[in-house]
């Protein structure tokens, strides 16, 4: 990077940055919504249908109603801790958007280690929910936090090493480049080269994002809410925001990687990019409301034994096709 | 060795759980509206309400209720009580039979109590609709009801006199019994037998 940062690039980022806080915004409630009408429709009820036609208005009334809450902390809580972690899960992921390339023009900063950004700063999300389940002093907010960290900690493994072959395959840990490398066609996407790499990273996703099946922080039936047990509010909003917001940056990322990124077999542009990510969000919710919840003991099983391994063997390999 | 395979073909399972909610997905809702639309006696079919007894198909104002007692133990809650119906008086013929067969050395055949409830009373407000009673009875002369209209503001609204309800609801069908098919989900449930004075709470 240069040295002296001009004026200009200082303002396109803070540019950036809101139209990023906006655009995370509005997914928030589009996500909900979605989330809560693909329930619905696998169970064949018609989900949110009262508040506006088709129920469009649910998540704004919910919004609206969570912005009204009174913010409450418990007796003994840590203020300093209890009130950090909400915001400290929400900022950093808008930092999450800025080197995703939405399209060639739409990039909020096209950094050349922009793969690295992201991954460093995804870490901040699981400190988060550490800091929220510990300031809470509550016991199923500790459970929930530590069930957190043992599984990013362990997800965050895999998760690196397929994206470390895609990097290895790529030369390059720019997103811009990455996207550059594919073409236009399905079949000359990276997922048609490296499907296992895919499937680690998908899965992987699932885990790092808190998505159910890998849902162990938050497990209802056994922790109340697990990490956010005691936020109310805005507190819990923002924590709600902070994870529809990780999915969205977790699936770009998997575009971006995998699928293609903004090029499509016509009229490469941003919505190809949105349609690929949507369709990535869709299925995840789709896995929600067909998987049960795993035990912690098979979901660290699954990772150590299965994920690890394969793609230890995954990078090796490409690693030696690349030699060659 | 064996077992990852074996792993890697249980993930086919995988694929066929999200077939199955992939499918439900595409199926058309099945939740009614309720009030702005009409429950249809289909739907409210699939709707287990309180139990009531079923007749007998020759004279449906008369359970098959063989008053064996089963359902009253195996009720986890003690909603039901049922008593036997009371042995009847032997007429005078058979008095002077018995008092034959007494002057003969005989045993006398003394009448045996009736296989029918005397009183079937069931308490809707303890019910956990566990349907342990419909399995247990050896008859079948426990249903789940369709009535989905069924109300009541006071805890007594919800002890039925089952025997009461069922002759009731057999005069009903006998009066209309080209409609009575379908349960009659759409007419309003009939007032419980108990709350015969309901102005005494207003
Ligand atoms: S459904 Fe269960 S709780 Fe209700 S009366 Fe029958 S056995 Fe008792
Ligand atoms: S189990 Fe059936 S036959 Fe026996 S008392 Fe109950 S209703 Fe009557």
């Amino acid at each position: 990077m240069n040295a002296t940062i001009s004026f200009d690039s200082v303002l396109h980022v803070v540019l950036a940055l809101v139209g990023v806080a906006v655009f995370v915004g509005l997914n928030g409630l589009l996500l909900v919504y979605a989330e809560r009408k693909v329930a619905g429709f696998i169970q064949r009820r018609p989900g949110p249908y009262e508040v506006g036609p088709q129920g469009i208005l649910q998540a704004v009334a919910d919004a609206l109603k969570l912005i009204g809450k009174q913010l409450v902390r418990p007796d003994r809580a840590d203020p300093l801790l209890f009130w950090m972690a909400p915001v400290l899960a929400f900022f950093p992921v808008l930092l999450l958007f800025l080197p995703i390339p939405f399209s060639p023009l739409l990039t909020g900063w096209d950094v050349n280690l922009g793969l690295l950004l992201i991954l460093a700063f995804a870490g901040f999300n699981v400190l988060a929910l550490l800091l929220a389940g510990w300031g809470s002093n509550n016991k199923y907010g500790l459970l929930g936090a530590a069930r957190a960290v043992a599984q990013s900690v362990a997800y965050e493994i895999p998760l690196l090493l397929a994206v470390l072959a895609i990097a290895f395959q790529e030369g390059t840990l720019s997103l811009s480049a990455i996207v550059g490398g594919q073409g236009g066609m399905p079949w000359q996407w990276n997922i048609a080269v490296q499907p296992l790499a895919f499937l680690i990273f998908f899965v992987s996703a699932l885990g790092e994002t808190n998505r159910a099946p890998f849902d162990l922080p938050e497990a209802e039936s056994e922790l109340t809410a697990g990490f956010h047990t005691e936020y109310s509010g805005m507190g819990f909003g923002m924590f709600f925001l902070a994870e529809y917001a990780n999915m969205i940056v977790a699936c770009s990322v998997c575009t971006v990687l995998f699928l293609g990124g903004w090029k499509g077999p016509f009229l490469d542009g941003a919505w190809w990019f949105l349609a690929k990510v949507y369709g990535l969000l869709l299925t995840m919710m789709w896995f929600r409301w067909t998987y049960p919840r795993v035990r912690f003991d098979q979901l660290l099983n699954l990772n150590w034994r299965w994920l690890l391994p394969l793609g230890v063997l995954n990078l090796l390999a490409t690693a030696f096709v690349m030699k060659l | 060795m064996a077992s990852i395979f074996r792993t890697l073909a249980d993930l086919w399972s995988l694929v066929v759980g999200l077939g199955i909610t992939g499918k439900e997905f595409c199926k058309p809702g099945v939740t009614v509206h309720y009030p702005r639309a009409e429950v249809t006696p289909e739907a409210a079919a699939s709707f287990r309400g309180p139990i009531e007894l079923i007749g007998l198909d020759k004279d449906p104002a008369k359970p098959k209720c063989i008053a064996c007692m089963l359902c009253v133990s195996a009720c986890p809650s003690n909603c039901i009580a049922v008593t036997r119906a009371p042995t009847p008086k032997p007429t005078p013929e058979e008095l002077k039979a018995m008092a034959e067969a007494e002057a003969r050395g005989e045993k006398p055949k003394k009448p045996a109590p009736p296989k029918a409830p005397g009183t079937w009373t069931y308490d809707f407000s303890l019910c956990s609709l566990c349907g342990s009673c419909v399995e247990v009875c050896p008859v079948d002369s426990i249903g789940f009801s369709h009535d989905i209209y069924m109300v009541g503001t006071r805890r007594e609204d919800f002890v039925f006199d089952q025997l009461a309800r069922l002759a009731r609801k057999a005069a009903a069908r006998k009066a209309e019994p080209k409609k009575a098919a379908p349960e009659a989900a759409s007419a309003p449930a009939p007032a419980p037998e108990t709350a015969a004075t309901p102005a005494s709470e207003a």
